[in-house]
Formats: C-alpha cells, sequence, structure tokens
C-alpha cells in the first residue's frame, strides 16, 4: 500500500516536471524577439558619398550605427573597414557603460558620451571614463562600396579575429 | 451540511456563511496596538491609502492609455491630459502618489530600523517589507516607462542593459528581456502587462502577507517594551481600558491613524494641485527618439540613491554593488547581531550609526542628481563605500559589541 501511495506520488511529480519544463520553454520563447523583428535586422548604406572625416548615423536594428570615413591624419587601427582604398570606422553608437548615445566633436576628434563623461577616439577605443570596452562593431559584409548591416562577412570575420587578437 | 438557522437579519445571514463576526474581530476589534506608538506608526496605513489612490486613479487611466510606440506618447499626453474630462487630475494624482509613496516607504523602513522593528520574531514582517519595497520600484519603473517620452524610453534602455553585465549571458538576456534588438513596442508592451496584471497582484499578495505577519509578534512600540498581550487584552476586555497597554486596532487605533492620514492628504493635494511637475521630468515630455539620448539621464529621486552607488565605481564593481545595495537591507535581521530591542537613542554607537546612514542615503540622493564630474566622482565613490560599509562592517561590528557589554 505504501509502495503504492509513494509510486502514485513519484509519478505526479514526474509528469509535473515534464509539464513544467515545457511550459518554461513555451514562456521563454513567447519572450523571444518575434521573426518580423528579426528579418527586419538588416540595412544597406552606400558608402560612396561620404567626404573624408565626414560622420554618417544609420540606423540598424533601432540602433544607431556610427560611419566615420577616415581621413589621412586619423589613427589607423586593425579594427578599420576597408572599402575601395578608404578606412571607416563602422561601431554601434551606443556606449559600452550603459548604452547612452555619444556625441562626436570633430574638432578633438572624439566620441563624448554625455551620461558619465566616457569618451572613445575616432576609431571607437574607449580613452577615458567608465566604458569598460570599446564601442562594439555590428556584423556586416562589404559589396562594392555598399555596406549592408546585420550580414557576417569575412571583413567582419577578420576584424573580430583581429580583437581576439589585440 | 452543516446546520442553519433561519436568520434575524442580513448580518446573522452572512455570519452563519462567512462568518464576519470572527473575522471583524480578529482583524478589527480585538487586533491589539500597543498605546505607546508615535506617529511614526501612522506610515503603513498612509501607504495604504497611497495604494488604493494608486490603483483606483490608475484603472482610470488604463481605459484610455494605449500600449503602443507610436500612441502611447498622444494617449498620455493628447488624450488623457486634454480630452478626457479629469484626465489630468487622475494623471497628477497617479504620478505624484508614485512618488510620495517612496517618501512615505522610506520613513517607513527608517521607523523600522530606529526602533529595532526588523528584529528577533519580526524578520518575516521586515522582509516581507522589503519585498514590497522591490515591488513598488518595478511598479513605477515599469509605469515611468509607459508615457513612451525620452526619460522614459532611456530610463528602459538603461535599465535593460543593466542586465547585460551578468556574465555569460548578458547580451542575449538584454534582447529576450526587450524582446527586440533595442527597447521597442515589444518592451513596451510587456512592462505595460507587469505594470497593470502581474505586478499588482503580487502587491496585493505581498501586502496581506505583511499584515498576517503582524498578527503574532504584534507592533512594535516606542519604549520597544515587551507587552503580553493576551495579559493586556484580558484587561482590556474586562474594562480595564486606562490600566491596559494595548487598545483595539477598530475603533480605539484606527481614529488617530486616520487623522494622519488626514495631514498627510492635505499635503499629497497640495503637491497633486500646485506641485504635479515635481513628479514628472521635463524631458519627458518630448517623445521618445532612439537615436538621441538627453544630455544628463537620471532616475526619479527614490532611485538616486542606488543609482549613484552604480555610479560611484568602475563598471564591473558598480554593477556588483548596486545588486549588493537592492538587497543588502533584507538581511539588516541577520546583520545586526544583538539581541537588544531598543529605539536607536537609547543604543549609544547604534544611534550614530543610523544618523550616519540616513546622512550618507541623502548625500547620495544629491550626488545622484549631479552630472558626474569632477569632485562629484570622488564623492559618489566615498558615499558608495561608505554606505557599504555601514551596513556590512560597521553594523555587525557594533552590534557584536553590545552583545558583549551584556
Ligand atoms: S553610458 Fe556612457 S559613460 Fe555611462
Amino acid at each position: 500500500m505504501a509502495s503504492r501511495r509513494s509510486f502514485m506520488g513519484f509519478t505526479l511529480g514526474a509528469a509535473a516536471a515534464v509539464g513544467g519544463v515545457f511550459t518554461l520553454v513555451g514562456m521563454k520563447k513567447t519572450w523571444d524577439p518575434l521573426p518580423s523583428v528579426k528579418a527586419a535586422g538588416f540595412t544597406t548604406v552606400d558608402l560612396s558619398p561620404l567626404a573624408d572625416g565626414e560622420l554618417r548615423t544609420v540606423e540598424w536594428r533601432k540602433k544607431p550605427i556610427f560611419i566615420l570615413k577616415k581621413s589621412s591624419d586619423m589613427e589607423q587601427s586593425n579594427t578599420d573597414i576597408i572599402a575601395g582604398d578608404a578606412r571607416y570606422t563602422v561601431v554601434i553608437g551606443l556606449c559600452t557603460h550603459l548604452g547612452c548615445i555619444p556625441a562626436y566633436h570633430s574638432a578633438d576628434k572624439e566620441f563624448v558620451c554625455a551620461c558619465h563623461g566616457g569618451k572613445f577616439n575616432v576609431s571607437g577605443k574607449n580613452m577615458s571614463g567608465p566604458p569598460p570596452k570599446p564601442l562594439e562593431i555590428p556584423p556586416f559584409s562589404i559589396d562594392g562600396t555598399k555596406l549592408v548591416l546585420g550580414e557576417v562577412g569575412k571583413e567582419y570575420e577578420e576584424i573580430m579575429k583581429n580583437v581576439g587578437k589585440a | 451540511m452543516a446546520h442553519f438557522e433561519k436568520s434575524n437579519g442580513i448580518v446573522d445571514w452572512l455570519d452563519q456563511r462567512l462568518a464576519i463576526k470572527k473575522f471583524m474581530q480578529v482583524m478589527m476589534t480585538q487586533y491589539w496596538i500597543p498605546k505607546k506608538i508615535n506617529f511614526l506608526w501612522a506610515m503603513g496605513v498612509i501607504l495604504l491609502t497611497m495604494f488604493a489612490i494608486l490603483f483606483i486613479t490608475g484603472l482610470l487611466l488604463v481605459m484610455y492609455y494605449k500600449p503602443d510606440v507610436a500612441l502611447a506618447f498622444d494617449s498620455v499626453n493628447k488624450t488623457i491630459m486634454q480630452e478626457v474630462e479629469y484626465g489630468w487630475l487622475w494623471r497628477h494624482m497617479h504620478g505624484v502618489a508614485a512618488s510620495v509613496v517612496f517618501l512615505v516607504m522610506y520613513i517607513h523602513l527608517l521607523t523600522g530600523i530606529y526602533y529595532g522593528s526588523y528584529k528577533k520574531g519580526r524578520e518575516i514582517i521586515w522582509i516581507s517589507g522589503m519585498v514590497l519595497f522591490v515591488l513598488f520600484s518595478a511598479e513605477a519603473f515599469s509605469g515611468y516607462m509607459l508615457p513612451w517620452g525620452q526619460m522614459s524610453y532611456w530610463a528602459a534602455m538603461v535599465i535593460t542593459n543593466l542586465f547585460g553585465g551578468i556574465p555569460f549571458i548578458g547580451p542575449e538576456l538584454v534582447e529576450w528581456i526587450r524582446g527586440d534588438y533595442a527597447v521597442g513596442d515589444a518592451t513596451l508592451n510587456r512592462f505595460f502587462m507587469l505594470h497593470v496584471c502581474l505586478l499588482p497582484i503580487v502587491v496585493i499578495a505581498f501586502v496581506a502577507i505583511h499584515f498576517y505577519a503582524l498578527r503574532f509578534p504584534h507592533v512594535n512600540n516606542e519604549i520597544a517594551e515587551e507587552i503580553d498581550f493576551d495579559l493586556e487584552a484580558e484587561k482590556y476586555l474586562a474594562g480595564k481600558k486606562k490600566e491596559a497597554k494595548v487598545i483595539s486596532f477598530w475603533p480605539d487605533f484606527l481614529c488617530k491613524d486616520i487623522f494622519y492620514v488626514c495631514l498627510f492628504m492635505i499635503f499629497y493635494f497640495y503637491l497633486v494641485c500646485f506641485h504635479y511637475d515635481f513628479a514628472m521630468d521635463p524631458i519627458n515630455f518630448e517623445p521618445a527618439n532612439a537615436l538621441k539620448t538627453p544630455p544628463h539621464i537620471y532616475p526619479e529621486w527614490y532611485f538616486l540613491w542606488s543609482y549613484e552607488i552604480l555610479r560611484g565605481f568602475s563598471y564591473e564593481v558598480g554593477l556588483a554593488c548596486f545588486g549588493i545595495a537592492q538587497v543588502i537591507f533584507f538581511v539588516l535581521p541577520f546583520l545586526d547581531r544583538s539581541n537588544v530591542v531598543a529605539p536607536a537613542h537609547k543604543r549609544g554607537a547604534f544611534f550614530v550609526w543610523f544618523w550616519l546612514l540616513v546622512i550618507d542615503m541623502i548625500v547620495l540622493t544629491i550626488y545622484g542628481k549631479l552630472p558626474p564630474v569632477g569632485i562629484n566622482n570622488t564623492i559618489a565613490t566615498i558615499a558608495s563605500v561608505t554606505f557599504l560599509a555601514l551596513l556590512i562592517v560597521v553594523l555587525p561590528v557594533i552590534t557584536l559589541m553590545e552583545r558583549k557589554a551584556k
């Protein structure tokens, strides 16, 4: 009798556990970004109209992307994106501290985050203040002078390798 | 089935089915309150009143509010503020109550610390109270997002980003919480769900637990006297009301509480009518813009102290300390190692400690609002270290010494 009861208890527990796990998986998926949100995750930008030293901000996945065409007097970095014969800094324009949008000060050649005073150089490297790491590089691929944001190309992989080494 | 008699009226009819007379005794007429308590003990009832106001005004607002990134801003600032009759009043009442409820909560909390009301026997009251504080914080934050102004948007951005600091799963977790790559429609809707449905239900449940937790240890009193409630209640019931150290919650005690509620309402409606803007950040009257950060982001006043602890250190350390600051008060009954239940002014070192804590939290609050430049950063770090040291190191040491001295 006792063993029959404990068997029932065990069965009930097991059934509840399996049901619970499936429910949790289902709930987690409900909270995931919708397919339509994911599908809208690509943006194409033509780089050719940019002038030397000019910063352009485009929107990708609701985040601002900074595209800076480097002029010859600017620091070169192994995170630069080379398209044609020009070098670009392409970074997600959200401070790596708490996610504010830094402003570009062209005179000082730096990105300044007003929130807590974080500073980044023209290559997006964190120079001072609370930000713990450089501005992030979005996945991209290059197609002539066109930059496709959201697609992982070989240039992106190359840069990520450099970053890993640095 | 039990035996039912023909009732001699509606009360009796209900009493036979719901035992309402017994219920009234337990909840009101034979719920014993010590006589020696001052106005600080009225904060609980004031909080309950505030919660009721928030609930009712919230119901009125939610009838016109639209949780959609394209419509939210206008549904608040146009429809509710300009078209709905008295919409402005409900909104201001809701906003001001959301803010002052924290003022009262802080007083309530500090009263508890001052009189040692979190100690032996009353731990669950304290912990359930702290849970309520956290729930109210979540409620306030999720509500702050709904008007979808600039500060709403960027507060949501910063707070959800905090989860990115969790090792390994951080970035994915942030995306999952937001339901989008950045704060967006999905984020707004899930916070709306939290604000109007899930959190209020949990708050109500914890209010019930908080009250229930008072039944056995009873409320503390001004001199932290240990009272034999059964004995005193007997005296009271025998008609020796003067002699008894306790009175009944209803009708004796509540009339005093209601008096304080009335005083508080004067203050509250003064704010609602003349200074409603103190709970409304001007930046939030600009619609949310994902591509432009306001120059200086800060939370509402009641979060400033913990926000300042976050800013007081470098990123990872700040995040960890911020986390600690959120939960440290939960374990207060266990950090205080002394068994003495007495008001702070009878405990020497503890008294000094208490006021240092209050001053430190005020400093953190003031500097939390100032932009983090130059000397402000130094003060932030010092005040944050002081806060953590006071709770984690100084308090256990003081109370250990108290224990030795006894
Ligand atoms: S968010 Fe940029 S410095 Fe804090």
